[in-house]
């Protein structure tokens, strides 16, 4: 390895930048080391997303651009608190770098729970991050920007529950990033072994309320069989960001895992989210909610692949949509052959609050079973007169209404969320926003 | 028609297997063809068609134009199926005619293609119902008739090739219009090589009581044909158009790529009504649309139940306020089939309606795909559109698919979209075995009620046939 030794800061994701960013991790494992090396290669062999590349049918090519970004090696000057809800431990990074942490409660880590950053457990449990890190990528389109997140990586949380251990807390994650043209590249693993219960919450905040930045983020989510994974991750990066985050989850027979993710920042923000239902029983609750103000574009790229028989998915994606807001989703269910008796959903809704709002809906289907149920919705429409007609003769101000209208669209989603004190959190945050 | 003018003689190809002819179609004449633009496609067989033709040298010259255009055009396969690669555009004959003229009776029309269209129960039909008829035999019309009654209203209808030659003033205005040359590749090809199809006007505030027919036959083998169709409705008029499509099963596969352009101007009505029942081995790739100006409409009965690859979406452009669109679509995918189907409805105006109800099933290995498009742009106010799609799939390996594109601007709008996937249900097969049918009788019950409240709405000849090919393709699917 080269001993450049690492600047305060590098401009452009070039190959010296990568080798310091490689040097300054000399202390990882080596196989950790080499995955870097070969996902840097595959980012620097892709190509930027082509027009004609259906997994980017109406999304703005032109605004992926991701050159004069830094990777910052200060933290935050100031790192913004987490909202308030109750949990059992959390690992707050600021950029890069881990800013503070509570450990977990005793009776936890005497079970074999670990949780910590990414970095520690590739130092002290690389085998169990090996078993899981990528291991089933999403692969919606975002391949190379997940590649750029693998070689960059340097933040991100590791959660592994043993057998049979049930955690009935939340426990908490939030990256942070602080100053214009700066990047991060979050990396987090939950896995839960058989049996294995619980709630991990992740947020992606940016300290201030302006300036241009980039993320891209990337998630492993893993059920083993019976075990039950609840997965929160909510955004909200300024309004000029390019942000990235993939997610992955795999269900075994008979797990159930619910992701929920809150995309609130950024100029242009996409989401690809693939779920694999991997064993008969298995189930993935996937759910979404967006506010799109402004200029914003949002990008969600869904995938429900059901490979093995009696497994079920259920998607419902919400878009509240604001200004010359656009959001764009784009799902599928694919059915595989011996995957009889499945049961999947897809739902995409779309509530235009704006006459210059773009929603735009691709939902679809792929199915090779006949022994199925499988159905997909999609809805555009505005708020219906009488509700309309309800609030203004009670005198509400519109951006009052838009307030309630939001709250009472949203609600079928939040409600899916068992934990109170983390629902009246995300209902924070989202409020914050259709306040600003 | 000079000896030297026949580069190639067409073969018939009997089908080796006749004791599995589930077609009615599948059956050929060996025709000796007095015009035959030869294999593979260049400059010269468009120089070849329009002197033949006799065309006014602004046709010829849209037809290079068009021809450069397909050239210059990749298949899109980025989204469709690479089997489109399998066609291979040198081994395609594009014109093929055994005379310029079409016949006006029936006793006039050359025997081997009249046994053909008697086979295929042409002239029946026409004296049973219809107020005019066109029967294609590859590149041109072989006969046409339309009732005096309706000729006397002003109606003319014939064969695309007659309407440019005889109203080139109404065929300009409109032709190419709808549909652009280079709308993708296909609409390319079709038009610089187009020939025959049909040409209706329908004056100011005419009705058509009856329907109109065309027929189209491919007859020989590694065939393209390239029909181009135009219908204009004037102001407040009606019109209700059927085409039946059938070709012989030959060991090469054949192409049939039209092109559809229809014009409702304020008020009209068009109903285009399709039973598409091509050989196995045809690749079948059309592009149908049409624009609907002030409170006009059109309805397109969209019925995919043989060839080997279909690719077609009709659209609707609304252009006008209140105008409405609807699209039908029903597709049966066999073994070796894929019928990728679907709709688009473009919205232009404000107060503009669109309807899809699309119903697929998919037998054996069969593939069916709905796809979409809705679109309506910003600055409109009170569009709505309602889009339905069910798939039913016969076999443990059937496959289906659904990729719609719905963009929406504007929060005046409603927009909504369900689709599903189902089998036969089980319990239904099981009563209808208990009261002693087959289960292949029971599976073809349950298919044509799947899609029955659909079939009703055509006139009952059609829908008569299409249970009737529905019957004939759920044969030997169960067991």
């Amino acid at each position: 390895m080269s001993a450049v030794p690492a600047p305060v800061s590098i401009t452009g994701f070039d190959a010296a930048r990568f080798a310091a960013h490689l040097s300054s991790r000399g202390s990882l494992p080596g196989w950790w080391l080499e995955t870097k090396k070969a996902a840097w290669n595959q980012f620097l062999a892709l190509p930027m997303p082509p027009r004609t590349d259906e997994r980017w049918r109406f999304s703005n090519i032109s605004g992926l651009t991701i050159d004069g970004f830094t990777v910052p090696d200060e933290p935050a000057s100031s790192i913004p608190p987490l909202p308030r809800f109750s949990r059992a431990a959390e690992i707050i990074f600021s950029n890069r770098k881990l800013a503070s942490r509570t450990s977990l409660p005793k009776e936890l880590s005497a079970k074999g729970v670990i949780f910590c950053p990414l970095e520690e457990a590739l130092s002290q449990y690389g085998d169990l991050v090996r078993a899981h890190l990528q291991k089933h990528p999403a692969a919606l389109g975002a391949e190379k920007f997940v590649a750029l997140n693998t070689a960059f990586t340097a933040s991100g949380a590791f959660l592994y529950v043993p057998k049979g251990v049930e955690i009935t807390e939340v426990l908490a994650v939030q990256h942070t990033l602080s100053g214009a043209d700066h990047a991060i590249f979050p990396h987090t693993i939950v896995a839960l072994e058989d049996n294995a219960r619980a709630t991990l919450v992740e947020f992606f905040i940016s300290s201030e309320a302006t300036g241009r930045q980039f993320a891209s983020g990337v998630n492993d989510l893993y059920a083993g069989a019976g075990a039950q994974l609840t997965y929160v991750g909510a955004q909200a990066w300024t309004h000029e960001t390019l942000a990235f985050q993939t997610n992955s989850i795999v269900a075994q027979r008979d797990a159930r895992v619910l992701s929920l993710n809150i995309h609130l920042g950024g100029r242009q923000a996409r989401h690809e989210s693939h779920s694999r239902l991997q064993g008969p029983g298995a189930h993935s609750e996937m759910l979404a909610l967006t506010v799109a103000d402004g200029q914003q574009e949002f990008d969600q790229r869904t995938l429900q692949t059901h490979q093995a028989p009696h497994t079920s998915s259920n998607l419902l994606y919400k878009n509240a949509l604001l200004d010359k807001a656009k959001t764009i989703f784009s799902g599928l269910i694919v059915v595989e052959p011996d995957a009889q008796k499945t049961d999947a959903y897809q739902s995409n809704r779309n509530l235009m609050l704006s006459d210059e709002a773009e929603a735009n809906s691709l939902p679809g289907l792929e199915i090779q079973a006949n022994d199925v149920r499988c159905t997909h919705g999609a809805t555009t429409s505005r708020v219906p007169a009488e509700q309309e007609f309800y609030l203004k003769s009670r005198g509400i101000r519109p951006e009052q209404a838009h307030e309630l209208l939001i709250f009472g669209f949203f609600e079928e989603v939040l409600s899916k969320l068992e934990n109170d004190s983390l629902h009246e959190a995300l209902r924070g945050l989202i409020q914050a926003k259709v306040r600003r | 028609m000079a000896e030297s003018d026949i580069l190639d003689t067409p073969e018939a190809v009997e089908n080796p297997v006749a004791g599995i002819d589930q077609s009615v179609g599948n059956f050929t004449y060996d025709v000796k063809y007095d015009f035959d633009a030869g294999t593979g496609l260049s400059e010269r067989t468009i120089d070849y068609i329009s002197s033949v033709k006799k065309e006014a040298p602004w046709i010829h010259e849209f037809r290079l134009k068009a021809l450069k255009a397909f050239q210059s055009m990749p298949l899109p396969t980025h989204w469709a199926t690479k089997d489109l690669e399998n066609i291979n555009f040198d081994k395609i004959r594009y014109y093929l005619a055994s005379g310029q003229k079409p016949k006006r009776t029936w006793d006039e029309v050359p025997d081997d293609i009249k046994k053909t269209f008697e086979r295929l129960g042409i002239p029946e039909q026409e004296r049973k119902y219809l107020a005019g008829v066109e029967a294609q035999f590859d590149s041109e019309a072989a006969y046409s008739n339309i009732k005096e009654t309706v000729a006397k209203q002003g109606v003319i209808f014939m064969n695309s090739t007659q309407g440019l030659r005889e109203h080139p003033e109404l065929f300009r205005k409109w032709f190419g219009k709808v549909i652009p040359t280079s709308d993708n590749k296909f609409a390319a090809l079709n038009s610089a090589v187009f020939s025959g199809g049909s040409f209706i006007y329908v004056p100011p505030g005419v009705k058509v009581s009856h329907p109109l027919q065309a027929y189209f036959r491919i007859n020989a083998e590694n065939f393209g044909q390239f029909e181009r169709t135009l219908i204009i409705c004037d102001e407040g008029s009606e019109v209700t158009y059927m085409e039946g499509c059938t070709a012989p099963k030959f060991s090469t596969s054949t192409l049939h790529s039209a092109v559809v352009e229809l014009v409702a101007l304020k008020g009209a009505k068009i109903q285009y009504i399709t039973v598409q029942n091509w050989a196995p081995n045809v690749f079948n790739l059309v592009t149908k649309r049409g624009v609907a100006h002030e409170e006009a409409e059109i309805k397109w009965i969209d019925c995919n139940i043989g060839s080997r690859l279909t690719m077609k979406y009709p659209g609707v452009v609304l252009k006008g306020r209140k105008a409405r669109g609807e699209v039908i679509s029903i597709a049966l995918a066999n073994d070796g089939q894929h019928q990728d189907t679907g709709a688009k409805m473009i919205h232009a105006a404000d107060e503009t309606t669109s309807t899809i109800v699309s119903k697929s099933i998919s037998v054996g290995q069969g593939r069916a795909t709905y796809r979409g498009v809705v679109h309506i742009p910003k600055h409109l106010k009170g569009c709505k559109n309602n889009t339905e799609c069910d798939a039913l799939l016969i076999n443990t390996n059937s496959r289906t698919d659904t990729y719609p594109a719905i963009t929406v601007r504007g929060d005046t709008h409603a927009v909504q979209h369900e689709a599903s996937v189902s089998k036969v249900s089980e319990e239904q097969i099981f009563y209808m075995q208990q009261r002693g049918l087959t289960e292949g009788q029971a599976m073809s019950l349950s298919v044509n009620g799947f899609i029955n409240d659909l079939a009703r709405q055509f006139p009952m000849e059609y829908s008569v046939e299409l249970k009737r090919l529905i019957d004939l393709e759920m044969e030997g699917s169960v067991g």
